[in-house]
């Protein structure tokens, strides 16, 4: 398998590791009320499809950034790539925007890209 | 027709030309009181101790292809029971039990063969941790011997014991575990359940689950509406896939594991053998080809095929302990779809569904497990309680924190 790395071009899926599914990328609130329910379901639960799947590759013999691939599991053709960063800051920005009216709520979604940030660097 | 020296020789004589079909071909009846989906090792088993030992009748086996095309003709044929934890080796070690009897029990020839497994070791710390596995091993009834050097010499001549990285100083051996014939496991427990009213019914896509209530009443098929009293499912690679039909997420990933076979060579290795620093293992078959195999590709995948980098990996796992095997030349090798657990252990257990069962979750080590799945999913069936080898294989042990986490390598389904 090829990788089409956004800043390297296509790279060898052997200087990878992957992960799992990307939804491991939400990690859920752990101060919420059902944290429970939420953490079983991230740790253990999987959708496990047939086709396309999003996943999180790390490219650990390369620039250890880490990457989400669209890739079908039935040919294990790679259809998308793209930075898990830009991913999760594309999502933090959509919610933030979503959140936005309330004050409180847009503070907590600032300080949590402040989180995401830190742990980006 | 029951298979002796004397129906074998009776054929002979008469040009073989009374042999009858293994099993029949019927047409699905609307209702049963029992409908296994899977026809692989598990499904086949299980229809067959449901209906040998729990006296259950009115048995479907449902199969989208045809008997022996999934993974039960796909694996690497191995049969051991050398487990360490408490949830797991009891069972396994049934298992092995019922390998022992199975060709009497099945009548029909399994080809058996208790020729032993070693696990080599490399450093001290390697071999503190065998001695511990060998006792549990013990504890639990079964056989282990921890060997030696010296002893492993006598064994096994041609292995790289000066190996500057991964010296070989030892081995872990039980000598009852062995090889079978993986395609004749599923044709004979196919045939012994045919032959006490179970229906084998081939090329039967279960297209949907029917669930009103929270239960389970039957299944939509490509042969149409079959209802029945009880359903488990043992699909193994496809689990996820027929599962989420019953609206269900599962501790489960599918990832391909591939296996590899040599030209036919004379007698040279043993039994099976493995290699402690990294993921090898290798057997002889009795047509004389080294099969063998290593880690899985590590990506979700249901391709049945795999990529070169296992491909290199687990060459050199083989080159790294025995390098005559590296003048042989590779005949084939192919890819089977593993149901992944989240902690390297199966599920044996009901669903949140009543009357829907699941059977699953057996990573790359379901061959041996044949016998032993297959009695404990029909005890469940049956008795609606685990067996009690199976008491620990729980679908709910993830939300309860009760890992069976044989490996130590938490919820990562590549690393188990």
């Amino acid at each position: 398998m090829i990788i089409n790395h956004p800043h390297l071009g296509p790279r060898d899926a052997s200087e990878f590791t992957i992960l799992g599914d990307a939804s491991l990328i939400n990690r859920p609130d752990w101060q919420a009320r059902d944290a429970d329910d939420a953490f079983y379901n991230y740790q253990y639960l999987r959708d496990n499809p047939a086709g396309l799947h999003r996943e999180l590759w790390f490219h650990e013999q390369g620039d250890r950034s880490w990457l989400v691939v669209t890739r079908d599991t039935v040919t294990h053709a790679v259809i998308a790539v793209a930075l898990a960063s830009d991913i999760a800051k594309a999502a933090k920005a959509k919610t933030a925007q979503k959140t936005a009216p309330k004050k409180v709520a847009a503070k907590k979604t600032a300080a949590k890209k402040a989180v995401i940030k830190r742990n980006a660097t | 027709m029951r298979y002796s020296i004397w129906s074998l020789i009776n054929q002979a004589l008469t040009g073989n030309r009374n042999w009858t079909p293994v099993w029949r071909e019927p047409e699905p009846k609307s209702h049963y009181d029992i409908v296994i989906v899977g026809g692989g090792g598990h499904g086949l088993a299980t229809a067959f101790y449901l209906a040998s030992r729990y006296g259950m009748k009115n048995i479907a086996v449902l199969e989208k292809g045809w008997i022996g095309s999934g993974n039960i003709g796909r694996n690497t044929t191995i049969v051991r029971s050398n487990y360490l934890l408490d949830g797991n080796e009891p069972f396994y070690e049934q298992s092995l039990q019922l390998w022992e009897g199975l060709e009497q029990d099945i009548n029909y020839n399994a080809m058996m063969s208790q020729r032993g497994i070693i696990n080599l070791y490399h450093s001290d710390a390697q071999r503190d941790s065998y001695v511990r596995r060998g006792n549990a091993m013990r504890l639990h009834g079964a056989d282990a011997e921890l060997l030696n050097q010296d002893q492993l010499r006598s064994l096994c001549p041609f292995l790289d014991y000066e190996n500057a990285r991964f010296p070989i100083m030892g081995g872990l051996l039980q000598k009852r575990a062995g090889t079978a014939r993986h395609d004749a496991v599923a044709w004979g427990y196919a045939r012994a359940a045919d032959q006490r009213g179970v229906d084998i019914i081939q090329n039967c896509d279960v297209t949907d689950f029917l669930i009103k209530d929270g239960v389970c009443t039957g299944v939509e098929t490509s042969k149409g509406t079959i209802r029945a009293g009880k359903i488990g499912v043992a699909v193994a690679g496809s689990t996820s896939r027929v599962m989420a039909k019953a609206g269900l997420r599962l501790p489960i990933e599918s990832h391909v594991l591939q296996a590899f076979v040599t030209e036919g060579l004379k007698p040279v290795i043993p039994g099976v053998i493995t290699f402690g620093a990294g993921h090898f293992y290798i057997s002889q078959s009795d047509k004389g080809g080294l099969v063998f195999g290593g880690d899985i590709d590590g990506y979700n995948s249901y391709a049945q095929r795999g990529n070169l980098p296992v491909f290199e990996d687990v060459c050199e796992g083989g080159m790294a302990i025995m390098p005559m095997i590296g003048r042989a030349r590779m005949l084939r090798n192919w890819g089977g779809i593993m149901d992944m657990s989240m902690d390297g252990s199966p599920i044996i257990d009901k669903t949140p569904i009543d009357q829907l069962y699941l059977n699953a979750g057996w990573c790359y080590g379901g061959f041996k497990a044949t016998p032993a799945s297959g009695l404990c999913f029909a005890h469940l069936l049956a008795r609606d309680e685990p067996h009690k080898v199976a008491s620990k294989l729980r679908l709910d042990r993830f939300r309860r924190g009760a890992m069976l986490d044989e490996r130590g390598a938490g919820a990562q389904p590549n690393l188990h």
